[in-house]
């Protein structure tokens, strides 16, 4: 079992040489919403432990989350946040083998992008 | 003649040695957080920007303050379990070891850091 090309063998075929399509393109965000939510996080442990603490570290702490910075971290994690709702909902429909062929997969990413655009337009009107 | 029972020889060596255990994890803590977290967008949004007593009070109450801690256990052990498929697929090596223990003392501190500020604000 000598095997002389060790290290040069060919890999499965990478993702640079297939075109984007919907499917993978919602699958790759809900990575990274999932992933990115960890600063909306921190910022959100942060204005909690403040408020815990004392008046002067919950100005702190308040106003970088509320600043000008802060509202559009807030904005695009709340989108990040119900796209990737969305999308678990999609990976549950998934689980019961219901919606698996490509147009229903389909159907499902643009809802989970429309439905998370809605979303947030209504949560932020709401709060 | 073989000592080791079919079973005892196949426990253990399934792709991540563990089954179906990650994945069930997973679908547990996402349908619960189906529920947390628009309890929880809905409690905490309408708190930021509010005047720190008004903040204190509100979390004192219970029912937030329940939303809150429930959606930080969740939250970041979900948060823990994802990233580390995320290192997993991205991460080789002893890099990969480390990268999960920081990731999940990471997650961890976070989730009880919430915990501890939410308990000192409600009690």
């Amino acid at each position: 079992m000598a095997d002389v090309n060790r290290g040069d063998r060919p890999l499965s075929p990478h993702l640079t040489i297939y075109r984007p399509q919907l499917t993978s393109i919602t699958s790759i965000l809900t990575r990274i919403t999932g992933n990115a939510l960890l600063l909306a996080a921190v910022l959100m442990v942060w204005w909690f432990l403040a408020a815990a603490t004392s008046a002067e570290a919950f100005a702190t702490a308040d106003g970088v989350i509320t600043s000008f910075i802060g509202d559009v971290v807030m904005v695009l994690s709340l989108w990040a946040l119900w796209y990737h709702t969305l999308a678990g909902v999609r990976h549950l429909i998934w689980d019961t083998g219901a919606m698996l062929d490509v147009p229903s997969a389909e159907r499902l990413g643009w809802a989970a992008i429309g439905g998370s655009v809605i979303l947030t337009v209504i949560t932020v009107i709401i709060i | 003649m073989r000592y080791l029972t079919d079973r005892k020889r196949a426990v253990g060596l399934g792709s991540a040695k563990t089954g179906v255990h990650h994945f069930w994890a997973m679908k547990l803590s996402s349908v619960a957080l189906l529920v947390l977290i628009p309890l929880f967008v809905f409690t905490f949004g309408p708190m930021l920007g509010e005047p720190h007593e008004a903040v204190v009070a509100y979390f004192a109450r219970p029912f937030p303050a329940l939303v809150a801690a429930l959606t930080m256990i969740v939250g970041f052990k979900h948060f823990s379990d994802g990233v580390r498929v995320m290192i997993e697929d991205y991460v080789q090596g002893g890099a990969r070891k480390y990268t999960i223990i920081v990731m999940t003392c990471v997650s961890y501190g976070l989730m009880v850091t919430g915990l501890f500020a939410i308990a000192k604000i409600a009690l």
